[in-house]
């Protein structure tokens, strides 16, 4: 099994739009289905301690590659009553909250943490807006950007704006060839930006969601292969992902072993750089810190 | 900025009506009335100027520019603005129906005067130094860009190098589109940033203005050590003209309002723009003291001999 392909040209491979479809694709695997055939004595945990359990954002506690790990993920439903249960993988303040207890649960047993994202975004409504909806994703964002054990999250299908990023402030980001991971949703930025919410998949393309682009933009440091589309051969594509996680967990816990102080502050140290240097600007004076830096005349 | 205007189209008791070009225009002429968006009355353009654009009659906060909140907040002179040179790029070759960004980006730049949307630097306010990060909402809606995130996080590390608090004016709208995702991992940026200031124990006090949504509320802008809101300001996640189309219900009275966040325990208080600066020297006193026990010493046994009851302890 090949852990990486080079990546076709566009015109070769499925449109952007149609990427879009794929990531929605019904029968996609979802994080239970990847949970059930990666790892094993799974024990889910329940609830945020203040409000209730979110049952679009799952979490707990398994086994994977010999070690206990925590896992963190978006579930979509199977079918129209389990989406309803789940709210179509939307998250609640609630659910962010659970991920956030479920992080610092993690770190202060050691365990490492894999996030599988896979939600259209956090659920707008009134209750959510009352329960704080934007401080429950700042406060995931925090937890998870100093968290002091080894991270690593994959987009699984839909990495929809803040509510994916919410479970995604990971050491490593890894992304299925046909998952997408956007500011917005395709129609949410063509109703805004092109006033025509019927022209989202030109927004689709305008917008670089698919994972070739944004490992192209140092935002995703590995894209997995769907050698067919991962709801035509699930178990093969979970499998690649399985690898590929434990190669990435393995090359961290390498580096930064857990029972070493100093090794947890250079992990915290190698996370603030990888994120630090996320951008695209320009300087009037070269040779700053930039992702981009070059030389423009000075007005 | 047609499209960021149309989203947050005020309605109903904390959403005046008001045509869009009485704000857009920065330079208001000296000698004019303004009417109040909120209760109508008509207000003397110098009057308004004197009273922190502040409607005298209903108290209604108008908009202010990045720059005029730096001028009523910061000591005069004391502003010393950083990373001018730090510039926008178009990444993604980003085009809508409006045209190329690069264009937009040109032709905000014109229009606004601002290179960017957000403007840092040092300052004192009540001759206590602070770093300042101050969004200005007239620049494509304050939307958070890679420009955005850069010269936030390197504000942040200044703070945390010079042990400086740190003071967030934020009004906007949120990450910002035509970026795609670098945009929206600015939210990861500036929060691992402050991460570490919060490591280092320097104060975040972070100013909630109208309007204040998406990717800003939810990442820097609402993890601060304090929250503090203008009255009637609009904050939330998602805008409320997208939650009514979504779950088709009516939105509640006040909805996503600065009193209606007070209310539901997400940020610590409301503060009328009169009372700003004061409120931050009070709350920039009391995180400048060092806390060791040596020196708190002296000043509680000096408590403790001045309120000893009489009668107790001494004939």
């Amino acid at each position: 099994m090949t852990d990486r392909v080079p990546h076709a040209e566009p015109s070769a491979g499925p449109t952007a739009w149609e990427r879009v479809k794929l990531a929605r694709h019904g029968d996609r695997p979802h994080a239970f289905d990847y949970l059930q055939e990666l790892t094993t004595d799974w024990v889910e945990l329940h609830g945020d301690r203040a409000f209730g359990d979110d049952r679009a954002l799952i979490g707990g506690l398994a086994t994977f590659a010999g070690q206990t790990i925590m896992v963190l993920g978006h579930q979509k439903g199977n079918d129209t009553k389990e989406n309803l249960a789940r709210n179509f993988g939307m998250a609640r303040p609630e659910g962010y909250r659970k991920a956030e207890r479920l992080m610092r649960h993690a770190e202060k047993f050691g365990f490492p943490v894999l996030t599988l994202i896979d939600t259209p975004g956090a659920e707008p409504g009134i209750g959510s807006e009352e329960r704080g909806q934007a401080n429950a994703i700042a406060e995931s964002l925090l937890t998870m950007a100093d968290l002091g054990v080894p991270t690593v999250a994959v987009v699984i299908g839909e990495g929809g704006s803040g509510g994916a990023l919410a479970i995604g402030v990971a050491d490593r980001i890894l992304m299925l060839e046909n998952a997408i991971y956007a500011v917005a949703s395709p129609e949410a930025c063509a109703a805004i930006l092109w006033k025509d919410a019927g022209r989202a998949a030109e927004a689709a393309a305008t917008m670089r969601i698919t994972a070739a682009d944004l490992e192209q933009f140092g935002i995703v440091d590995e894209v997995i292969a769907e050698v067919v589309p991962a709801h035509v051969r699930p178990k093969d594509t979970i499998r690649a992902t399985g690898i590929a996680i434990a190669r990435h967990l393995r090359a961290l816990q390498d580096v930064h072993p857990r029972d070493d102080l100093s090794a947890i502050e250079r992990l915290r140290a190698a996370r603030y750089e990888r994120f630090r240097r996320i951008g695209a600007w320009r300087e009037t004076v070269p040779g700053a810190n930039g992702y981009v830096a070059d030389a423009i005349s000075p007005r | 900025m047609p499209a960021m205007r149309d989203f947050f189209h005020r309605r109903g008791k904390f959403r005046p009506e008001r045509a869009d070009d009485e704000r857009a225009d920065p330079q208001i002429p000296e000698d004019l009335w303004i009417k109040c968006p909120r209760c109508a009355e008509l207000i003397y353009s110098r009057e308004l100027e004197r009273n922190d654009q502040v409607c005298p009659k209903c108290t209604y906060h108008f908009r202010l520019r990045a720059r005029e909140r730096i001028a009523q907040l910061a000591d005069p002179g004391s502003f010393s603005e950083w990373d001018t040179n730090v510039r926008p790029e178009d990444p993604l070759d980003f085009v809508d129906s409006a045209g190329p960004y690069d264009r937009k980006l040109e032709q905000t730049e014109a229009k606004s005067g601002e290179p960017e949307a957000l403007i840092v630097g040092g300052a004192t306010i009540a001759s206590a130094p602070v770093v300042l990060a101050v969004s200005d909402f007239e620049f494509l809606g304050a939307s958070m860009g890679s420009v955005y995130g850069e010269k936030l996080m390197r504000a942040i590390e200044r703070a945390g190098e010079r042990q400086v608090p740190l003071v967030t004016i934020s009004s906007s709208g949120g990450a910002r589109m035509h970026e795609g995702l670098f945009a929206l991992m600015q939210m990861a940026k500036t929060v691992t940033a402050l991460a570490r200031l919060g490591r280092a124990g320097v104060p975040h006090i972070s100013l909630l203005a109208d309007p204040c949504y998406g990717g800003v509320t939810a990442s820097y802008a609402t993890v601060a050590d304090v929250v503090l809101a203008e009255p009637g300001a609009l904050i939330g996640f998602a805008g409320p003209r997208v939650i009514e189309q979504i779950t088709r219900q009516k939105l509640p009275e006040g909805f996503q309002t600065a009193e209606f966040l007070l209310e539901h325990g997400m940020i610590d208080a409301i503060v009328p723009r009169a009372e700003l600066a004061a409120t931050l020297a009070t709350l920039l006193r009391l995180y400048s003291r060092p806390n060791s026990a040596a020196n708190a010493a002296p000043a509680l046994d000096m408590a403790v001999r001045n309120t000893q009851p009489a009668g107790l302890g001494r004939d």
